[in-house]
């Protein structure tokens, strides 16, 4: 009886050890995108499930060796579990997938059109990504340039939490800003149409005169920083006289706006462009 | 006696078909002058054209066909939209042989009741009363080319392949110039301007909320077609919003709703409003009136004139409209007139009139 006891006791703690001896061991430092390898202990077969955000990898192992990932297969990151699965245990260990170098950027420019000579009025927001498009956490420089028609505003910004932001001021020439944002090999173009500001020193002149109508049109119609405004933006000549008031919504074309009034013998002309007054001429009397 | 039933049944149907089918149109003759305008106009409302150009003195030189388009509009104009609702007659003076009826015509059209005051003149012809019948001349604009080259803008949207970072082209910068809120009729305006500040054209609406004493939502209206909804760059509109049945000291504040959307649109036609001037119609009403003119090459079919009144602050305080019943010919001058409240026309110190314009043949 007594040999007996003693054998159970010894394939029992045989089978302990055995078991215990099933380890599942995860990389300490896992990189997206960047082969690694899974260590096991024991002996034997068993499976191996890697569960990560979004992906799981099942794997057919023999116990004692190391379970090589390859790149492409560890995509995501952040927290993942191995688990290996054998003789009836499931040991399992937590471990973190880091993202990449950075390979992509989403960049968000606004506004997409803009006066000229504000101060702080555009705004870029780039988001790093890898080539997983897993957030790059760790701090990563962004180059941010705006240039215009030759002249050029760069400043680099380090992300915080896959995030890097800037915000401009707008140039004081106008045309299409090109609005880069750059992050190690990988860049992002957007266009930021910056545009002439309000009209200043608006002035008329007659342009021609005949028994039908008076023809007055404007100077060149430019901005304070000497933009010219955008054709098609309403120019109003306003004509007052003894017959009463007459007025024409003109359209710039060509930066210059001109209108007919009806003839008149005396008549105060005015001009006016949304809210900004120019100048205003006296026909036939004193000026 | 069944068949007998139903042949009577039928007989009645095709009876009343025809009693339905067939208007009262009269063509006897006027014995005075108020009859002559009245029943001439009732045939034009029962479209009897025959029947109401029988009402027309031969003295008048106008023909059947220029006679009814005088009436019923011609180049789409909202008259060819309307339908003649009601008229009114005034006999101005009269004697043996002619008279002068006023003739004020209500319209019924789809952007609401126009109305068309007539001083005519009748005569008795033959024993019978006449009306001398003014006709408009047509507009013959002589052959000509006129250079349209004005710019028109087109948009491209953001689409569905586009990176989610990439900006649609942004919606254009509105101004609120002034909101001066007032009561009239019983009922809240609110009234102002709005500037397209921007440089591209926009479609814009003007929305406000009134907010009651307990802070809470009590109306909300839009401007609908009390202002101009495509703006081009820089341009000024109106607007006016109507809460009918509200009082200002109900109400502790306003929400305004400015909205404006990135729009295609052409720069043309520039439309000239010639000679404005505040008078007294012929009903004794204060109106602003004046002349449009088309100066493109296209036909303009309904104009539709806004006109902002201010006070000697620069205050807006009327915002009027009205929709012209002819359509605007290239460069001929085509009257117009708005109303203005009497009570304010001694307040007005300046005024501004803006043109919307909807054309049939414009793609945008």
């Amino acid at each position: 009886m007594r040999p007996l006891r003693f054998a159970v006791l010894a394939v029992t703690l045989g089978w302990l050890l055995t078991s215990s001896a099933q380890e599942v061991r995860p990389p300490q430092y896992a990189v997206a995108g960047h082969p690694t390898t899974i260590g096991t202990s024991g002996e034997g077969e068993g499976t191996l499930y890697l569960v990560g955000p979004g992906q799981v990898i099942k794997r057919h192992v023999r116990l004692g060796s190391d379970v090589a990932i390859a790149a492409n297969e560890l995509g995501s990151a952040g927290r993942w579990i191995a688990i290996l699965r054998a003789g009836g245990r499931s040991p399992s260990q937590v471990f973190f997938v880091q993202s990449g170098t950075p390979e992509s950027l989403s960049f968000l420019a606004r506004p997409s059109r803009v006066p000229v000579a504000r101060p702080s009025v555009i705004s870029g927001i780039a988001v790093v990504f890898d080539k997983f498009q897993n957030l790059v956490l760790q701090p990563t420089p962004v180059k941010f340039s705006l240039s215009v028609e030759g002249t050029e505003i760069s400043q680099t910004v380090t992300s915080r939490n896959g995030l890097a932001w800037v915000n401009s001021s707008s140039a004081r020439k106008a045309g299409a800003a090109q609005f880069v944002a750059r992050a190690g090999d990988t860049s992002v173009r957007r266009v930021v149409q910056q545009v002439a500001s309000d009209p200043c020193n608006l002035r008329i002149h007659m342009a021609q005169r005949n028994p039908v109508g008076v023809a007055f049109e404007t100077d060149p119609v430019r901005d304070c920083t000497g933009n010219p405004v955008p054709d098609g933006t309403i120019v109003t000549f306003t004509q007052s006289d003894s017959r009463g008031r007459s007025t024409v919504d003109a359209r710039l074309k060509k930066g210059i706006a001109r209108a007919i009034l009806p003839a008149s013998d005396k008549a105060i002309i005015t001009v006016a462009c949304g809210v900004v007054l120019g100048n205003e001429l006296h026909l036939g009397g004193a000026r | 006696m069944s068949r007998v039933l139903s042949i009577f049944f039928a007989l009645l149907i095709v009876a009343l078909i025809g009693v339905g089918a067939v208007h009262k149109s009269s063509t006897a003759p006027a014995s005075s002058p108020e009859g002559a305008v009245q029943s001439m106009f009732d045939d034009v409302k029962a479209h009897d054209w025959k029947a109401a150009y029988s009402y027309v003195a031969p003295s008048s030189n106008v023909d059947l066909v220029n006679f009814q388009r005088d009436l019923a509009g011609r180049n789409s104009s909202l008259r060819t939209y309307s339908q003649l609702e009601g008229v009114s007659t005034r006999v101005l003076h009269e004697n043996d042989g002619e008279a002068l009826v006023r003739t004020e015509l209500k319209y019924s059209t789809a952007v609401g009741a126009s109305f068309d005051t007539r001083d005519l003149k009748v005569v008795k012809e033959a024993g019978a009363w006449k009306v001398v019948w003014k006709g408009e001349k047509d507009v013959n604009v002589p052959p000509q080319v006129i250079p349209v080259n004005y710019l028109r803008w087109d948009v491209i949207y953001r689409g569905p392949g586009d990176d989610w970072g990439a900006q649609n082209a942004e919606n254009p910068r509105l101004r609120i110039l002034s909101m001066n809120p007032t009561e009239h009729d019983g009922g809240i305006i609110i009234m102002g301007e709005i500037e397209n500040e921007d440089t591209v054209p926009a479609f814009v609406s003007v929305g406000a909320t009134l907010v009651d004493k307990n802070g809470r939502d009590a109306a909300e209206e839009t401007s609908f077609d009390k202002t101009s909804h495509v703006l081009l760059p820089k341009e000024i509109s109106p607007y006016r919003i109507d809460f009918p049945g509200m009082k200002l000291a109900n109400m502790k504040s306003v929400r305004m709703k400015p909205d404006s959307m990135l729009v295609p649109a052409a720069a043309d036609p520039v439309i000239g409003v010639l000679h404005q001037r505040i008078e007294k119609d012929a009903r004794g009403r204060t109106v602003l009136k004046g002349e449009l003119l088309n100066e493109s090459g296209q036909i303009v079919n309904i104009p539709h004139v806004l006109a902002t009144f201010y006070d000697a602050s620069g205050r807006v305080i009327w915002v009027s409209d009205g929709y012209v019943d002819h359509a605007l010919m290239p460069q001929e001058p085509q009257p117009f007139a708005v109303d203005l409240r009497d009570e304010l026309a001694s307040s007005v110190h300046s005024y501004r009139v803006t043109v919307n314009q909807y054309s049939l043949n414009r793609s945008e």
